[in-house]
């Protein structure tokens, strides 16, 4: 993997931010976008611009044709059975919304819901709404003081008022991956659906939805070189054909009289109203664009990346990192004795460094370390080694002013 | 007391003698340490500013028809901040913080705090010393 030449593909990494180099390591929070998609985007505003689905005229063909090839490539590279079993979303939020918002509908009282303590506040606030509606109850896996979840207690957990088990595949917060595999194989052993989300997981990790035998798998572009305002959500066919639609308007319907509106067939069910056409064609070019790195070589190089970085943090006295995972994306979580996340972040940015400070979404896990958040540096492919090394000059610098 | 004019322009000129982002940062973490400290019993949830990254608490006395402010941060820089601002702010009438502006921000060189995305809450912490001006101004009616 030739790391340089791959930095030519990203124009933003060429700019500066006061006075110095642009180092990018906030890929957690959205990912860089590489030219060959904003080509793509570019492309498609130019020359094929139109509604989908509706038009007879060319450009509306050559528009949906597109559409739904990126949709192909999508069902693709995670290796879903059909088609039709990936959603257009506005994104990951979006995606996990339709499914809560359907199950709404399904659970009654007493039934269980079970989440996971590493969980972001997207994860959470959706289902404790459903729960609120239905009367059902919302169960947490607990982590331990590494950041992983604690399997023994999520056994105890299970059982036939288990309805649904949603956990993400990688925590934002700690970069822990979770045990997916297992998670889903004893979810179904007591009749639960599972739903993963995919967000954190789908930079590093290709995800095989048919060898995971996942019910629902969610994620947004934006994480992965693509687009913001765009994601999926996977579902078997025969989940999806359970669930309730989320939202009326148009697409979604097959049929509609005063008396009584028939559904449309997935994936149309659930995608109410004009898409987000460039931003679901982008979406397919960033996938695109990954494959021909191969997310084999990126997960390997980033992996080297995150131990130069936990090593070179661990030598700095006062650095403590927080989720020392065995399995770990590319994610590092720190503090320094005595300083406050917001003030390190605060003096990395004047050094151009851009990472992310606070509680990354994810309160509980700040909670149960007791800390008010965390410096989070998180890297991707593009990332070097060398800027690294600017990171740690920086932070020596920071807690020199600061202490 | 001078008027909250004449100590911005005080401030701005303190801050006119440095060149670069490093010395106004350290001037502000040294302001920070003579911040007029919330007296503990006040630093209370209700305190706190919502808005920011890090905690930040605010209380405000009244005396002679003047505010008092005092404050506290978790964050040494956002404790510079707010100190900059109860340096401005404090010992005037309630009238005077409504009508002052805040243009003094953007001539130190910290505009960039005055986004209100930004996750420090300058913006804020200027509202919340307003509501506290406002807060006072109706009992002094």
């Amino acid at each position: 993997m030739d790391v340089q030449k791959i930095r030519n593909d990203f124009p933003i990494l060429q700019r500066k931010v006061n006075g110095k180099p642009l180092v990018y390591f906030d890929n957690a929070a959205t990912s860089q976008t590489p030219i060959q998609v904003i080509d793509t985007i570019v492309e498609y505003y130019n020359n094929y611009n139109a509604n989908i689905h509706r038009g007879v005229h060319t450009l509306s063909q050559e528009a949906t044709e597109l559409y739904e090839l990126a949709r192909q490539k999508i069902q693709k590279h995670f290796n879903a059975a059909q088609a039709h079993e990936i959603i257009f979303t506005s994104g990951t939020t979006h995606s996990i919304n339709i499914v809560s918002n359907g199950y709404a509908q399904i659970l009654s009282k007493g039934d269980e819901v079970i989440v996971s303590a590493l969980e972001h506040h997207s994860n959470i606030v959706p289902w404790q709404m459903m729960c609120e509606k239905t009367g059902a109850v919302l169960k947490v896996i607990p982590m331990n003081e590494d950041g992983v979840l604690i399997m023994e207690e999520y056994d105890q957990l299970l059982s036939n008022t288990t309805k649904l088990v949603f956990v993400n595949h990688v925590s934002n917060a700690l970069g822990t991956v979770n045990p997916i595999e297992e998670i889903i194989t004893k979810a179904h052993a007591v009749g639960a659906e599972v739903l993963i989300d995919g967000a954190q997981a789908s930079p590093h990790i290709k995800a095989d939805v048919q060898s995971l035998d996942v019910d629902y798998y969610v994620t947004s572009a934006h994480k992965l070189c693509g687009p913001t305002g765009v994601g999926m959500l996977y579902g078997k066919q025969s989940a999806l054909n359970r669930l309730p639609p989320y939202q009326g308007g148009g697409e979604m319907i097959a049929e509609v009289t005063f008396e009584k509106t028939t559904y449309a067939d997935l994936p149309h069910k659930f995608e109410a109203g004009t898409p987000n056409i460039a931003g679901g064609i982008g979406f397919g070019a960033a996938l695109d664009y990954l494959n021909t790195i191969g997310m084999e070589e990126i997960a390997a190089y980033e992996e080297q990346l995150l131990k130069y970085a936990t090593t070179a943090l661990n030598n700095i006295p006062g650095v403590k990192i927080y989720g020392v995972a065995p399995q770990k994306t590319a994610v590092i979580s720190f503090n320094v004795t005595g300083i406050h996340p917001y003030d390190i972040g605060s003096i990395l940015d004047q050094l151009g460094i851009a990472v992310r400070t606070g509680h990354h979404c994810a309160q509980p896990i700040m909670d149960f370390y007791q800390i008010p958040g965390t410096v989070r540096a998180s890297f991707s492919f593009y990332n070097t080694f060398q800027e690294i090394d600017s990171m740690v000059e920086a932070l020596k610098k920071a807690i020199q002013m600061l202490q | 007391m001078e008027t909250i004019n004449a100590v911005q322009q005080e401030i701005v000129e303190e801050f006119s003698m440095f060149d670069d982002w490093m010395q106004r940062y350290e001037y502000m973490i040294e302001l920070g340490k003579s911040l007029p400290l919330i007296d503990p019993q006040y630093k209370t949830e209700d305190n706190i500013i919502k808005g920011c990254q890090s905690k930040v608490w605010v209380h405000a006395d009244l005396e002679d028809n003047k505010l008092i402010f005092t404050a506290d941060s978790d964050a040494i820089i956002t404790k510079g901040i707010i100190a900059i601002l109860i340096r401005v702010y404090s010992h005037q009438h309630p009238d005077a913080i409504l009508e002052a502006d805040t243009a003094f921000i953007d001539k130190i060189g910290l505009k960039e705090h005055l986004s209100p995305t930004r996750a420090n809450g300058l913006v804020s912490m200027i509202k919340q010393l307003k509501m506290y001006a406002i807060a006072f101004k109706t009992q002094l009616n």
